[in-house]
């Protein structure tokens, strides 16, 4: 409690902006965290964006980082700044830049990064873009940051999916994965559920409520048009692509029962049964080698996650604690399944470690629903309610820092994390 | 000349001949050929004027039947209970008598639980519904089960007594 006071003491003096953006929790003691100090960027106070915090609250929600004040500092990426102030602030690493308008419209960006500690200039960029491209020009400096400075890939140029619902409108989102810069992919006025982006970032496959039952469609971000995929005799929902994006899983209940199936991603076509059981099989998630599928069954008399091989079979059972276990996401370094269970009437994220199956409930909500993992494994992007109110949420996978999305107004839910996209 | 103009030329040509006898039509089914009501020309009754319209169109189609069209399940089951029997059977009839009638079963449950498992667990009560209506005759192409899972609540609320107005099928003519 002291501790979360102390964060926002700190982030108050420091005048960080975000506060009206997202809320951070921190719970838990033993976070490691690698300090650093990002200051106001030198004309961030006439910017359209504020890319000094934009920059801090991408590392401040990546629970790796934790954030020095550096207000009122003047320094840009040309500075040759002394050192052992923010050594003696407690600071490993300082990064400092300037955002300036050109002739033309567009914007400069540059950076630069130092290690506080040995006094080494870590090295920088600079871009120019457009306005609106200003946020993704903080989200690359964040991910530089975090590269050099953990030796992983940054997820925070990386976008998000979601469904909004407002009055009896229902809206798809296409957003930056910190949930801002929403721009709507689709509205109707039935509902949408279950969006899944396809590997290459290009396409989401979403269920569709528009014609009075469920149907699957496939649709281009960027150009808006859409292909129905599935609308097979009764329900077409869950939709999962293959890694290879080459395939569609989806949950068809054309022979009576909810089963798995494949679908050719881009023709379309007869389907492959792809489980085999009586009962209800759905939400199929691939493993990030393409070789098995991850799925709910509750083929042992509740639902449990199993595992199948891609092209079908035998599946063998994956969770074990307790009786009702839904929603599986797979970590892209194959190492995590998250998955939400109920637990005395509450539902509940679980993290479970696949190699030795050790599993942990992260969250204090009650709610919980649609886990999708950071294509970095190293956050999970989940809806809940808060105050009865839904709610986006991110956390790292231990659960200890989460923190609460920019959305659009009204009730939010279902969110799918994007894959790494290609630099322009 | 059809049975029933018949009936009705003979009711009005009884009316003008002054018998004073009346035939309501209005309570004559649509399947009823046996004229029964055209007994009532012998008896005595005097004086009922009133002379129910039959509009042709509509008895072509016949009128879907007025009462419920929604079946309720206890929680955790996909069961029809005994008291929606009779809800079952007059869609069967309705569904029977034209084989061009199609007919969509939507299941729902309430709102606890996961959007994708709730929408096979209503799927199954929709599935329940389609098979109850088979077994009284009901062409399968005439029938098509479909969920919305817990996304289109009859009746909001965070307890029992919404919960159960939530767990359903409707049978909804397409």
């Amino acid at each position: 409690m002291l501790k979360r006071f102390l964060l926002f003491l700190i982030a108050g003096l420091a005048g960080l902006p975000v506060l009206a953006q997202f809320r951070v929790e921190v719970s838990g003691i033993g976070l490691t965290q690698l300090p650093i100090a990002i200051t106001p960027f030198r004309g961030d106070d006439v910017s359209p964006q504020k890319m000094g915090a934009i920059v801090q609250a991408d590392l401040e929600r990546s629970g790796q980082f934790r954030l020095i004040d550096a207000s009122g500092s003047g320094l840009d990426e040309n500075a040759r700044p002394d050192m052992s102030p923010w050594r003696q602030k407690g600071a490993d690493s300082l990064a400092a830049g300037s955002v300036t308008r050109l002739a033309d419209g567009r914007y400069d960006v540059r950076f630069r990064l130092w290690d506080a500690v040995r006094g080494q200039d870590l090295g920088g960029q600079s871009y120019a873009v457009t306005a609106g491209d200003l946020r993704l020009a903080a989200h690359r400096i964040a991910d530089f940051i975090y590269e050099k400075l953990t030796g992983e890939k940054g997820a925070f140029s990386t976008r998000i999916a979601y469904v909004t619902k407002a009055a009896q409108r229902y809206s798809l989102w296409v957003a930056d994965a910190d949930g801002e810069n929403a721009q709507a992919a689709l509205t109707s006025p039935e509902p949408i559920i279950s969006p899944a982006w396809s590997p290459n970032g290009a396409q989401l496959a979403y269920v569709s409520f528009e014609s009075r039952k469920p149907v699957v469609y496939v649709h281009d971000i960027a150009s808006g048009r859409r292909r129905l995929v599935a609308n097979f005799r009764g329900s077409n929902s869950a939709p999962a692509w293959s890694p290879d994006g080459r395939t569609l899983a989806v949950t068809l209940s054309r022979d009576g029962v909810s089963q798995i199936y494949g679908l050719d991603a881009a023709a379309g076509g007869e389907p492959r049964r792809l489980s085999q059981s009586s009962s209800i099989d759905t939400e199929p998630v691939y493993a990030p080698d393409g070789k098995s599928i991850y799925f709910v069954s509750d083929r042992g008399g509740s639902p449990q996650i199993y595992r199948m091989p891609a092209s079908g079979g035998g599946a063998e059972r994956v969770t074990f604690t307790g009786t009702y276990n839904i929603s599986p996401s797979i970590s892209q370094d194959g190492r995590w399944l998250a998955y939400i269970s109920r637990v005395s009437g509450a539902f509940k994220l679980h993290v479970m470690e696949l190699a030795s199956g050790n599993t942990a409930p992260i969250t204090e909500t009650s709610a919980d629903e649609s886990p999708s993992f950071a294509p970095n494994s190293r956050l999970i992007v989940y809806a809940t309610k808060q105050q009865d109110r839904e709610a986006l949420m991110t956390t790292t996978l231990d659960g200890k820092l989460k923190a609460r999305l920019a959305g659009q107004g009204g009730d939010i839910r279902e969110p799918d994390w994007g894959p790494f996209q290609k630099q322009n | 000349m059809s049975m029933k103009k018949y009936v009705l030329v003979l009711g009005a040509a009884l009316l003008m001949a002054g018998c004073g006898s009346s035939v309501k039509l209005d309570d004559v089914p649509v399947e009823d050929r046996s004229g029964a009501s055209v007994a009532g020309a012998d008896s005595n009754a005097a004086g009922k004027n009133d002379v129910a319209s039959v509009d042709l169109d509509k008895s072509k189609q016949g009128i879907a039947p007025a009462g419920p069209r929604v079946v309720y399940f206890d929680y955790d089951s996909y069961v029809v209970k005994p008291e929606f029997q009779s809800v079952i059977e007059a869609h069967a009839r309705y569904i029977k008598a034209d084989k061009n009638r199609k007919v969509a079963i939507e299941g729902h449950t309430d709102e606890r639980g996961g959007r994708e498992y709730n929408l096979a667990l209503g799927q199954k009560r929709a599935e329940a519904v389609r098979r109850a209506l088979g077994l009284l005759g009901v062409a399968d192409n005439q029938v098509e089960a479909v969920s919305f899972g817990k996304e289109k609540p009859a009746v909001q609320g965070g307890d029992e007594a919404a919960w159960s107005k939530n767990r359903r099928a409707e049978i909804s003519y397409r």
